[in-house]
């Protein structure tokens, strides 16, 4: 009896010292292969952690979003949210944006911006994929723009990034990962549909993230911050989003 | 050792395939002694299965409720590969769209439930098939169940339950990009959606006909069979 019991007792222990070590060892691999969203905290942090980091293990070979064709681009774009009531923005737009320029700042070797016109004059990538709202409907359109990893190499992204943060025109704000960032998919959109982004799309610039749901590509971009950290920006957590109750990662 | 006290050691030890040579009810081996008191030696339900019933019960109510938080956002159905307003739906359904930020919680309390259902859930499927669980309450002709219990019970657990994640995973665009042949195979992001609704609809119809069953046959008991392992 008294020997079973210590048996018991030791295999007890055992299995929880295999298991504390073996969370401290994941949480290590984790942090170092950057599977922690920023907003891991709170009561629903755990479960978010969960499902970031085994898209992220799913995704280790960046597989492309499916792309469409023609005839099954929507005739239907539903948009939600308002344009920007920003003055700055509103009088550029008075000239079709011909003044505009988006910043890229933070950890690059070479600050840039750019205008519209130096925009379109670089590689462009067209795409038809799937944009859904976390509403529960969705779309497809055809969208052109420069991809985000040609920016980054053309301005020089240094070793120690993590994340780049993109700031509209208005009070939200966003970041990708640089697995989103340096994907082939992720585009500085300027059309939609083979016209130029209408202002309720987004105009004159909008981020297009094809593995995640709408909110991650932000509308009416102003600047973009390369950053190893996104703890020291805004609320810390990434996003405006958890601000407002949804998650930092949107790949659902 | 001589031969009696062997074959009687043979007898006394689990055989590999343990369910064909023990009595009903006694062969699970999750089953440990001394945590229910029995009648006849084994409990009711092994304490894998008490413990995993009642996780999947509180999963099931979360997804449930958050389920409903995230379709009132848009309480339209749509067939293909997508559809929103202006787009041709399947189903307008009786609901009011409420916009009032309640998808933010909903899908977080949404997908902590569909963690804790599918973490739980491997376990229960795994010693069901490895034990003697689904053989003899599924399979066995000795089992306690009538035909339309047991056919209800292999739809949910081989049917509905994987339908379930598989249409949740395909309105996921990041697992899309891994299994796109899962989309394809549903029929696009919408369907899944779509199909997702209705095999809510035929669990919460499930669960309905369960607690009525459970209430009819002795509420008392069943859920005591439930807690504790205990008998009749």
């Amino acid at each position: 009896m008294s020997s079973s019991l210590s048996r018991r007792r030791l295999l007890a222990g055992a299995s929880i010292a295999t298991g504390a070590v073996g969370l401290t060892v994941a949480a290590r691999l984790a942090r170092r292969y950057g599977l922690i969203p920023p907003d891991s905290g709170g009561i629903f942090g755990a479960t978010e952690t969960l499902t970031y980091a085994s898209q992220r293990i799913l995704m280790a070979r960046h597989p492309l979003a499916r792309e469409f064709d023609r005839s099954q681009i929507s005739r239907a774009t539903p948009i939600n949210g308002d344009p920007p009531e920003d003055e700055t923005y509103q009088r550029l737009q008075k000239d079709d944006f011909a003044n505009w320029k988006i910043s890229v700042e933070g950890l690059v070797a070479r600050p840039a911006s750019f205008t519209l016109a130096e925009l379109k004059r670089l590689p462009a990538r067209t795409q038809i994929t799937h944009l859904a709202c976390e509403e529960g409907w969705s779309f497809i359109a055809e969208w052109t723009g420069v991809p985000l990893s040609y920016i980054l190499n053309l301005t020089g992204v240094l070793p120690q990034a993590r994340y780049v943060a993109f700031f509209p025109f208005d009070i939200s704000w966003d970041s990708v990962d640089m697995g989103d960032a340096l994907h082939p998919q992720t585009l500085l959109a300027y059309a939609m549909n083979g016209q130029m982004l209408t202002v309720p799309h987004g105009a004159p610039l909008r981020l297009r993230v094809a593995r995640q749901l709408g909110y991650k590509s932000v509308k009416y971009l102003s600047r973009m911050l390369v950053t190893e950290t996104l703890k020291s920006i805004r609320n810390g957590l990434g996003s405006i989003s958890p601000d407002l109750g949804y998650s930092w990662y949107a790949g659902i | 050792m001589n031969r009696a006290a062997e074959i009687a050691q043979q007898k006394a030890l689990p055989s590999i395939s343990p369910c064909a040579m023990i009595p009903l009810g006694m062969a699970d081996p999750t089953y440990i002694p001394g945590i229910a008191p029995t009648v006849l030696g084994s409990p009711r339900h092994s304490l894998l299965v008490r413990t995993t019933h009642w996780i999947h019960t509180a999963a099931f109510l979360g997804l449930l409720v958050s389920g409903i938080a995230i379709l009132l956002a848009h309480p339209r159905l749509y067939w293909g590969e997508a559809g929103g307003v202006g787009a041709p739906s399947l189903i307008d359904l009786p609901l009011p769209f409420v916009l009032t930020g309640q998808t933010g919680w909903g899908r977080s309390l949404h997908f902590l439930s569909a963690w804790v259902c599918v973490l739980a859930g491997l376990p229960y499927v795994l010693s069901g098939i490895f034990g003697c669980h689904f053989r003899d309450d599924f399979f066995s002709s000795q089992t306690l169940y009538n035909p339309i219990q047991r056919v209800a019970y292999v739809a949910v657990v081989f049917g509905l339950f994987p339908l379930i994640v598989a249409t949740g995973l395909a309105m996921s665009p990041a697992i899309s990009s891994v299994f796109p042949e899962l989309v394809v195979l549903l029929q696009g992001q919408q369907s899944a959606r779509t199909i997702h609704f209705f095999v809510a609809a035929l669990l919460v119809v499930f669960l309905i006909a369960h607690v009525t069953m459970v209430v009819r046959a002795g509420f008392i008991h069943r859920m005591r069979g439930m807690i504790t392992g205990e008998r009749l």
